[in-house]
């Protein structure tokens, strides 16, 4: 579960604008029994990528170049719903970096911080210009925590914890902080069972 | 300083507080683990070369690509090779590891969030963790309970700690006297539809006031259960003698003798929040005002008194909702046509859930496909036990074996393309039922009531009374 540091992110977008998109759309149950990760980018977005028999839709997703983008633009309240993981695995084995809406739900954006996937969340007016320019070329900047949309789009500021800052540009993650904390951790059961 | 139960609980599992360069190190009570969430998680142990640390706080079961029917000749038919390797992975994984596992062979065996009470694992003041976003249910016992996902499932298993920041706090306050008919699953979707399905975001809730202190555990369980709906990753009442009677003599539970269970109720009670307790922020309902609830929309937010008529739609989202629900603003909800109905999952299969589904179809019939899929083992037999079995038959519904089933369908119980399906479950996505299954969120009652009509049915009509 590491993954490449990540500073500085440079892409076009791709905008899913619906309200409320949860990780059921982002990745349909019927993948969740799948005991591995790789691979799931091609599932990602199934009921919009493939029609009934199967067949690649011509959604922008299918596209080659929907498939150079890094940064994934969604609706307010994006990733709302069920806590599966397999969504952010989906999103990043797909290749994306950064998912950025006005609002994105509590454990999607934990699980995505999780695995490399930075969520954003933005300004309203900033969220009004990305829906309404999808393809934009737009630029995360993690070291000074800022989106900047080309043209006069303008600049706008994020918020990271510090934590997953560090975790994300460094491409290091919590299991190998939490292996190290071993002492702690065993002075503390120590405590409670006595 | 006056103290909510969310801090008291969370204070005492502090390992490393938090600074503004690292979360809290948060030690976790009790791991619950089920096929889906977990197989990465052991793959990413082993690729670390590392151990379970407390193979004596992790608990298992098989509930979520569990068939629901045994074929003729006793084999068990799984809806893909996939599901069958997954379970099976489960197994291998937690046998490996000396995990506690409640496999077919267990009469326990059911829905994670349902087996966890039932044995008396979970317990007040606990932190509980699964990877499943309806942990929160364990919170009707005073506990924090949340939902992670596979990352940190390898992180618990591993080290028996998340990281953590520590939330903010919501009260949801509901007093008054309910109106005869109304449950708690009618209690939470009012509560949903007033916050909206963001409300609860960054929020550990706490359910006060004296509708829930009045409340069953199965009532308080089916509250929590759905404190995600509302965007919540936690939601708590705080124990009271209701839930030390629920303890008392379950397996797991401290023992009557030597006192153990008497102190150990001297503890949970002083876990309730102070008087004067202050919390980030305040939320009031009338209880009176809460008549039973029906979704008409594609998230649990959509939730109108079965009465109402569907409301027009707010934004593009909403219309959007409202056309694969096939349903028309200005029309009434009661009396749409019914395709299934599905009484079962982690918010209503307990067996006060059978028994009101039993209470209004008994000498009834139904008039479309009805599965009811108990919670556990244990509570299949209960009902059996009291004839809810024969009671379902006899109105010509299914009664199956325990497990997720069609709660999201990922055992193959599914509904047809259009198929609308009254479901006591809690999520009413888009698919999630199966392609094209517009799902109709309701209590057991009005789920039964509107399987015995084929339309969607106010239970009042049926005259049953809480
Ligand atoms: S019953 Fe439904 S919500 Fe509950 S654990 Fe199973 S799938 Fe999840």
């Amino acid at each position: 579960m590491s993954f490449e540091p990540l500073k500085t992110v440079t892409s076009k977008t791709i905008v899913l604008s619906a309200a409320n998109i949860d990780t059921d759309q982002i990745m349909p149950a019927k993948f969740l029994s799948m005991t591995t990760k790789a691979g799931l980018g091609e599932h990602v977005f199934a009921n919009l990528r493939y029609d009934a028999e199967g067949n690649l839709t011509d959604h922008e997703l299918n596209s080659e170049a929907g498939k150079a983008c890094k940064i994934l633009i969604g609706g307010h309240n994006f990733g709302c719903g069920s806590s599966r993981e397999h969504a952010p695995w989906g999103l990043t084995d797909y290749g994306f970096r950064v998912v950025i809406s006005s609002e994105i739900a509590d454990i999607f954006r934990g699980n995505s911080l999780k695995n490399g996937l930075l969520p954003i969340i933005i300004d309203k007016k900033a969220h009004e210009w990305l829906l309404d320019n999808p393809g934009a070329d737009v630029t995360v900047d993690l070291e000074s925590c800022q989106v900047r949309l080309p043209g006069n789009g303008g600049t706008y500021d994020f918020n990271v914890d510090a934590f997953s800052r560090y975790c994300l540009m460094e491409g290091v993650d919590e299991m190998g902080y939490l292996n190290k904390q071993d002492s702690a951790i065993a002075a503390y059961e120590a405590k409670i069972a006595s | 300083m006056a103290k909510t139960l969310f801090d008291k609980v969370w204070e005492r599992h502090i390992v490393v507080p938090e600074t503004d360069d690292h979360p809290a190190t948060f030690f976790i009570d009790l791991h619950l683990i089920h096929e889906v969430t977990s197989p990465q998680a052991f793959t990413e142990l082993a690729n670390r070369g590392l151990k379970v640390r407390r193979p004596d706080l992790t608990l298992a079961t098989i509930d979520h690509s569990t068939p629901t029917l045994i074929n003729e000749d006793g084999t068990r038919p799984y809806v893909t090779a996939q599901a069958e390797t997954q379970v099976n992975t489960l197994l291998e994984n937690t046998k490996k590891h000396g995990i506690e596992t409640h496999g077919w062979e267990s009469d326990n065996r059911g829905i994670v969030h349902v087996m966890g009470p039932e044995i008396g694992a979970t317990q007040p003041g606990m932190t509980i963790v699964c990877g499943d976003s309806h942990t929160a249910t364990h919170g009707a016992f005073g506990s924090i309970a949340f939902g992670i996902g596979t990352t940190q499932v390898g992180h618990v298993l591993a080290n028996q700690c998340l990281l953590m920041r520590k939330p903010k706090t919501m009260a949801i306050n509901v007093n008054g006297q309910l109106q005869a008919g109304v449950t708690p699953k009618d209690v939470i979707l009012a509560i949903i539809a007033k916050i909206g399905v963001g409300g609860g975001t960054g929020y550990a809730l706490e359910f006060r006031g004296n509708v829930f202190e009045e409340m069953s555990m199965a009532g308080r369980m089916t509250v929590c259960n759905m404190a995600i709906e509302a965007g919540s990753r936690i939601g708590m009442v705080a124990p009271d003698q209701t839930t030390f009677d629920y303890m008392q003599g379950r397996r797991k539970a401290p023992r009557a003798a030597g006192g153990e269970f008497a102190r150990a109720c001297e503890e949970w009670a002083s876990l309730a929040s102070d008087e004067g307790a202050a919390f980030d922020k305040e939320v009031h309902l009338d209880a009176a005002k809460i008549t039973p609830m029906v979704t008409y929309g594609t998230h649990p937010g959509m939730g109108i008194s079965i009465t109402d008529i569907i409301p027009a739609a707010a934004d593009k989202a909403e219309q959007a909702a409202l056309d694969y629900m096939q349903l028309e603003s200005g029309a009434k909800i009661a009396g749409q046509r019914v395709d299934k109905v599905f009484i079962g999952s982690c918010t209503n299969s307990r067996l006060e859930d059978l028994r009101a589904a039993a209470k209004i179809l008994e000498g009834r019939k139904v008039q479309v496909t009805t599965i009811i899929v108990p919670g556990s083992g244990v509570t299949k037999a209960a009902a059996e036990k009291e004839g809810l079995d024969k009671v379902f038959e006899s109105a010509g519904a299914q009664w199956r074996d325990a497990g997720c089933s069609m709660c999201l369908g990922m055992n193959g119980d599914i509904g047809a393309p259009g198929d609308l399906v009254v479901s006591t479950s809690n999520r009413n996505f888009m698919g999630r039922q199966g392609p094209g299954v517009r799902t109709v969120l309701a209590s057991p009652e009005t789920a039964a009531a509107s399987a015995v009509n084929g339309t969607i049915t106010d239970p009042r009509s049926m005259g049953v009374a809480a």
